[in-house]
């Protein structure tokens, strides 16, 4: 019995009207948590009851303390019939369970209701006592720390990463329940509801107690979703990484700690000293066909054949020194790695001198057909189904010549009863700095020897043995290693990496028509159609990279989502010009009847257009990679043919290909053969995308390359739009629908947030799904940041300027020391890697400060309004007991933080809660993670029309569900939450009978974080350490 | 092939001013896409006209779910009210998060009218029977019948919410309200207007604007009601003092006492002489002048008396003057000396209510006295 669930009920308000002949309401509440179930005294005739209630304390196992939430229902009080429910209040207890989040709940939560939604606002007290367990076959995991975010929170440290953590769990789903047939659809819903956190409650238990026994105390990169599998149940299942974190000491004046966190950006790097690049190569797409169709005992299963993105080229000999330490890393890292079952780690951007080469992205998909979970508790065949793909993953990696898969991933798609299980990730070779205890010196002999802003690209794999056919070049930074020609990765852009110009968002879109079919038919109909679907989508990926001139991609998620009729496919990406890697080669589009004048002046128009779209694009992403002297090093480097070819149909063979003169002279150039339909359509779809506007610029990973001055305006959103397609589309028509459908959307967001301009759309993350037949749903989630564009256009002048490069040049240098020293440091160091970045940051912000003083007055007047807050804070009395990190943080509370800072309006502000799917808030330090946010919500209405039809109904949900995130994260004393996301969107209609339901699951990390210009204000040492922050019109 | 569902939700409620105007001024979609497009804002952005459809239902469908929040500004006010209660704050209207210089421009901007049409509705009742005729002030007007009615519900919303309250009206109008300055005060104006009923509808009243009557309405709601004298809490600013009414039967003196209206004739003459070019007609007119003013003071105890107080002020001041080509220079300075001279006058006792009264008379009469 080792906890004590406290909650005591205060007061409601804004209730509706229960009682139509008073206009009034006679609320009481009940309280349950587990089987235990309090009530609260009616408070007659109000619509703002105050109930003012003792302390309700339930004693329960801190297993179910893990597992069940607090149940809150409000309800009306009726003499002669039964009492109405106003609405519940669902309170996730797990933050209270670790000492270093949240103390207490504790505010006002909105009331729900599954067929009403919001229904007023509840202000409750909620605390948890517990008792220490000694206990050693325990099965709770009290304490252990979960976050979403994909790297090392921003204020811990990774002292060890122990690795992959998953677990699944399995259950009926209660709207396929017989009992369904007769309840009411708000109990049904609320059954699912329930059932869902109760749920993720033991699966976040669970895992929990797997990072314990790996001897971790945090899971980062927690991502849990769900597979409502319909008839056959529903499963809800999380990976994570396990680690071991320490908190970065607070006393630190914060600032100096870690000042450049709030915009992980770098400085551009040009390098003047990059290798020749007379290097030809061919790009070519090998696609080792892994088709293990293995037949499950329970059913029928696929697996798909998969490709493997990697960046490939031929020839080349082995590099200098490379080859024996590589060898010899390998080795080292392989005794850390091979311990584990799977070496992978969800995580997308990582300590400095974590990622040691990135080798290429590996997926693997697989088809299943679902049966009916006959035991909920042997969750065994979901288990296996994984562990396959899992397999089929870590072998890709091996393939590459990495130990270990990063950015990795799972996701499913299900329609009736096939399933399609998918999984993706980078192959990597890490540092066992993280891994193992103890340094290892040969290995830092290593990494002193790469520099960190290229060494992320070097070949992972052995050139005299890879994998597949490819030409590699030497890296254009060092020249020392072997470089692919192109990189596909799953991660986040490396902070330390050199890139060139600018980035953007690409995405591949495809949609093909299949038969309808049934059962082990239709799963045969999909799994045929999968490899092809794949192949395109990457075909497209390719030469859209080409046409931007940009030669790598990372945050690539591929979508895979099935209907009954047809197949979609989307696949996103941030595409970068990695300085390392070579130049990229036109498109050169080759006629196969080159008699026909007409056809070839066809072509040629076309050439010409695809030729001046690169180069437009070239300037608009900035991209001037430096020219640098040829020179030949090495060994002697093939030169084959100036291009490379696409293969459209295998039959075709590149010697019949007529040679066009390109304009791109030398550089290889990438052939697209226009001898069918496909690559008219192709073409067609390469060319019909839509540049972004002007003061724009869109990715999806968390950082833009080339932007770093984010000002503190950010803005998340959440678009969702629903396409009915009529009957009887070809492929290509369904194609261009769909294409159509997501440029529009794209569009119409950047129509949207124009008053933000300049601004980038960070994060953008697209899912597409197949609600019934004939129609498309597409949900983006999304943060606008704004950015100061003076500060930019500097920036480019600075790269341009040659006293400016060297300033810079000694900058890198200074990085680069750093992180030696850093990398020679033994681990448990507390000073190591964020103090060795943090004094670069401030050593450049000191240079922006010196000839900017107009930040002094704001500076000035922050104090002032710091003064004032303090005072204020004290003449509130507002007394909290604080664990330590708190009293160390320079305000001592987060509430009374978030009142201050908006000038513009009467000296103080709303209190506002930011929402955020990066990992970090611009101009602002994160001080205080407080527990992951994790909701799931069903919204049903049997009045549609009345509710504003299909788009007011959703409106009205989204709104009501962000109101509830931002009021729990109130609750815990948060002011923020990073990444958040929302997993699943699930809408359905029936607009004949007037109904429509969604179920919406959201999840993030509450977080307290304090403006910078706050931080300086109150920081002694503001001379040494200062940032220079936006601390202008708080715009959100 | 359709849209069939297209919604955007930002985690901060994003409102475009100009398609709020467009709502506001009851546009439909359709109609404000198109002026929207003749704005220029697809050149602007580079967006299309689907874009832009797709944007401005959106924003309709956003204003529509905020509007019932407008209704009673005190509930977005709790959001206001954060500042001042830390201990409540955060959770308090959660469903749109909005910042506080926003939310005041939207309640701005849903409370403002049009002159044009306020001036169809000033001094009438505001019942269901005005509303009935509302389409006939939209086919005059030519403001959307839609936008009318909004106008005109909130005049009925603000009367009464403010109508049964004490204390200052325009400080009760902007508390409840959260209505700027300049808005509340003019709104009192409505309130004052269609509480005591006075009349403007008249023919000889068109040239006069609503500005006008606002002005006379502050000068009428500080100088004549219960109010404007003491500050006692239980005393409401809608309607006029009957005491001072009452006092106000006191002044005929002036005109039945023979005496004293050639005295007070005298003194005023002998002030103005040489000093204006209508000399002439002002010592012609004074007596009719005279009598016009202090009968109006005198009836205004009845009820039907006060509707008609701006239409009598007109036909027995300003008519006459203007029929004789006074400046306003002249009116000023007639109504000072007379104002004066009276409290010269031995046997007139009245001064208090002489002041309170004509102070008011001659702001009125001067921001009335224009073409």
């Amino acid at each position: 019995m080792p906890g004590k669930l406290k909650a005591k009920i205060v007061a409601g308000r804004h209730l509706p009207i229960m009682d139509r002949a008073s206009d009034l309401t006679d609320a009481f509440v009940e309280v349950k948590f587990g089987n235990t179930t309090f009530k609260t005294d009616v408070y007659p005739k109000s619509l703002n009851p105050q109930w003012n209630s003792e302390w309700f304390k339930f004693e329960v196992d801190d297993e179910d303390l893990q597992d069940e939430p607090l149940q809150i229902t409000v309800l009306d009080h009726d003499t002669y019939s039964a009492n109405d429910a106003i609405g519940k209040v669902y309170i996730d207890i797990d933050p209270l369970l670790c000492s270093e989040a949240a103390t207490v709940i504790s505010g006002w939560l909105p009331i729900y209701d599954t067929i009403h939604g919001i229904r007023g606002e509840i202000n409750v007290l909620v605390k948890v006592d517990l008792f220490n367990d000694l206990n050693r076959f325990r099965q709770s995991s009290c304490g252990v720390k979960f976050f979403c975010t994909t790297s090392i929170p921003r204020c811990y440290r990774a002292v060890m990463v122990h690795g992959f953590v998953e677990e699944l769990v399995v259950n009926e789903d209660p709207e396929y329940q017989w009992i369904d047939r007769i309840r009411t659809p708000r109990a049904s819903n609320e059954a699912r509801q329930r059932l869902i956190f109760l749920m993720s409650g033991e699966l976040q238990r669970k895992i929990g107690l797997k990072v314990l026994e790996m001897g971790g105390n945090a899971v980062v990169g927690y991502l849990q979703c769900f597979d409502l599998e319909g008839e056959s149940g529903l499963v809800v299942r999380a990976i994570g990484t396990a680690c071991t974190l320490e908190k970065i000491s607070s006393t630190l004046p914060a600032t100096a700690t870690h000042p450049s966190n709030s915009s992980p950006s770098k400085d551009m790097k040009d390098s003047p000293q990059a290798a020749p690049s007379t290097l030809g190569c061919r790009s070519t797409h090998s696609s080792p066909v892994h088709s293990a169709s293995s037949r499950l005992s329970q059913g029928f299963s696929v697996s798909v054949p998969t490709l493997l993105f990697a960046g490939m080229g031929s020839g080349g000999s082995a590099g200098k020194e490379a080859g024996p330490l590589k060898a010899l890393l390998r080795q080292q890292t392989q005794s850390a790695l091979e311990q584990r079952e799977y070496p992978f780690f969800p995580l997308t951007a990582f300590p400095p001198g974590f990622l040691l080469h990135v080798g290429g992205v590996v997926s693997a998909r697989s088809v299943k057909l679902l049966d009916r979970i006959h035991n909920p508790d042997e969750p065994e065949t979901r288990d296996a189904w994984w562990e396959e793909i899992r397999q089929e993953i870590k072998s890709h990696a091996k393939a590459l010549g990495c130990q270990a898969v990063v950015g990795y991933s799972e996701s499913t798609s299900i329609c009736e009863e096939v399933c399609i299980l998918s999984a993706s990730g980078t192959a990597a070779i890490l540092s066992s700095r993280f891994m193992q205890d103890g340094p290892l010196d040969t290995e830092h002999r290593f990494e002193e020897v790469v520099s960190p802003g290229c060494g992320f690209c070097h070949i992972p794999y052995d050139e005299l043995n890879i994998p597949f056919p490819a030409q590699l070049t030497y890296c254009y930074c060092c020249r020392r290693y072997k470089v692919p020609d192109v990189l596909f990765t799953t991660i986040d852009l490396p902070t330390e990496a050199n890139v060139t110009g600018k980035g953007c968002l690409i995405q591949a879109r495809l949609c093909r028509t299949k038969k309808k079919a049934q059962g082990e038919g239709n799963a045969t109909v999909i799994s045929n159609l999968l490899p092809f679907l794949e192949y395109e989508l990457h075909t497209q990926l390719m030469n859209k990279l080409k046409l931007r001139g940009m030669n790598a991609l990372f945050g690539l998620r591929i979508q895979i989502s099935i209907g009954e009729t047809m197949l979609l496919g989307l696949a996103s990406a941030t595409g970068v010009y990695l300085t390392a890697l070579p130049s990229p080669g036109g498109i050169q589009i080759a006629g196969k009847t080159p008699s026909d004048i007409t056809y070839e002046q066809h072509i040629s128009n076309m050439q010409k257009k695809i030729n001046d779209t690169i180069a437009k694009n070239k300037e608009l992403y900035e991209i001037n990679p430096p020219e640098v002297v040829e020179e030949i090093i090495g060994s002697p480097i093939p030169e084959p043919r100036q291009r490379s070819r696409l293969f459209r149909s295998q039959s075709e063979s590149s010697d019949e290909v007529s040679e066009l003169d390109l304009s791109h002279g030398k550089k290889d150039a990438f052939v697209l053969e226009i001898d069918d339909t496909d690559a008219v359509e192709d073409i067609h779809a390469l060319l019909t995308d839509f540049p972004t506007p002007a003061g724009f610029y869109s990715c999806n990973t968390e950082i833009m390359p080339g932007i770093q001055n984010w000002t503190s305006a950010i803005q998340m959103f959440t678009s969702v739009r629903v396409f009915r397609l009529n009957a009887s589309l070809t492929s290509q028509g369904l194609n261009k629908i769909f294409s159509d459908l997501c440029e529009n959307l794209l569009k119409s967001l950047y129509f949207k947030l124009r008053s933000m301009v300049p601004c980038c759309l960070c994060h953008l993350n697209f899912t597409v799904a197949i609600p019934e037949d004939e129609l498309i749903q597409v949900a983006v989630t999304a943060v606008a940041m704004s950015f100061d564009k003076e500060q930019l256009l500097e920036n480019g002048k600075q790269s341009g300027e040659k006293t400016l490069i060297k300033a810079i040049t000694e900058n890198d240098e200074q990085l680069q020391f750093n992180l030696e020293l850093n990398a020679e440091t033994p681990s448990p160091n507390p000073l190591s890697s964020p103090k060795g970045l943090s004094e670069v940051g401030s050593h450049l912000s000191a240079r922006a400060l010196s000839v900017d003083y107009s930040s002094f007055a704001d500076r000035c007047s922050s104090w002032i309004e710091q003064l004032k807050l303090k005072a204020h804070t004290i003449r509130r009395g507002s007394v909290k007991t604080t664990s330590s990190m708190e009293k160390a943080s320079p305000l001592p509370e987060g509430r009374s933080r978030s009142l201050r800072s908006n000038r513009s309006y009467s000296g103080s502000s709303v209190a506002v809660v930011k929402m955020t799917p990066l990992s970090f808030i611009p101009g602002a330090k994160i001080i205080k993670y407080l527990g992951i946010i994790n909701m799931f919500f069903i919204r049903e209405t049997t009045s549609l029309r009345e509710e504003g039809g299909v788009s007011g109904f959703l409106h009205t949900f989204i709104a009501e569900v962000f109101a509830m995130v931002r009021a729990h994260v109130a609750a815990l004393g948060g002011n923020a939450v990073v990444s958040y996301s929302m997993k699943e969107c699930v809408f359905m209609e029936n607009p004949n009978k007037n109904q429509a339901q969604c179920l919406i699951n959201v999840s993030g990390d509450a977080v307290i974080f304090v403006r910078e210009s706050e931080l300086e204000s109150t920081s002694v040492q503001t001379q040494s350490a200062t940032t220079h922050t936006s601390n202008g019109a708080e715009g959100t | 092939m359709s849209v069939e569902l297209d919604v955007f939700v930002g985690n901060t409620t994003i409102m475009d001013k100009e398609v709020y105007q467009l709502w506001l001024n009851g546009y439909t979609v359709n109609d404000a896409v198109k002026v929207r497009i003749e704005g220029g804002v697809m050149e602007e952005c580079e967006a299309s006209a689907e874009v832009l459809l797709s944007d401005t239902m959106d924003q309709y469908r956003t204003f529509q779910m905020c509007e019932r929040l407008l209704h009673h500004p005190a509930k977005l006010a709790n959001q206001l009210l954060f500042q001042f209660h830390p201990q409540a704050n955060l959770a308090n209207q959660l469903l749109f998060q909005i910042p506080p210089d926003r939310q005041a421009m939207l309640i701005e901007r849903y409370y403002a009218f049009d002159d044009s049409f306020v001036r169809e509705v000033l001094g009438k009742k505001l019942s269901k029977g005005t509303k009935k005729d509302l389409d006939d002030v939209s086919t005059k007007t030519g403001i959307t019948l839609k936008s009318c009615r909004r106008q005109f519900d909130n005049f009925k919303r603000v009367f009464k919410v403010v109508e049964e309250l004490k204390g200052p009206l325009v400080e009760n109008i902007r508390q409840h309200f959260l209505l700027p300055d300049q808005l509340a005060r003019d709104y009192a104006a409505i309130v004052f207007f269609a509480n005591n009923r006075f009349e403007t509808g008249k023919k000889k009243l068109h040239y006069l604007t609503f500005q006008d009557f606002a002005f006379c309405a502050g000068q009428l709601i500080n100088n004549w009601t219960l109010g404007a004298v003491d500050n006692i809490m239980d005393d409401m600013d809608v309607d006029l003092d009957k005491e001072f009414l009452q006092e106000l039967k006191d002044l005929k003196i002036l005109i039945t006492d023979k005496d004293l209206l050639d005295q007070h004739k005298s003194l005023v003459c002998t002030a103005l002489r040489g000093k204006t070019n209508v000399f002439n007609e002002m010592e012609a007119n004074f007596k009719n002048l005279s009598r016009g003013l202090v009968n109006i003071a005198a009836k205004l105890i009845n009820a039907k008396d006060v509707r008609d107080f701006f239409i009598d002020l007109v036909e027995k001041f300003i008519e006459p003057c203007r029929s004789d080509k006074w400046t306003s220079i002249d009116v000023n300075l007639y109504l000072t000396h007379y104002t004066n001279s009276a409290h010269i006058l031995d046997t007139f006792k009245h001064h208090a209510v002489w002041t309170r009264y004509m102070g008011v008379i001659k702001s009125c009469i001067l921001r009335m006295y224009h073409d």
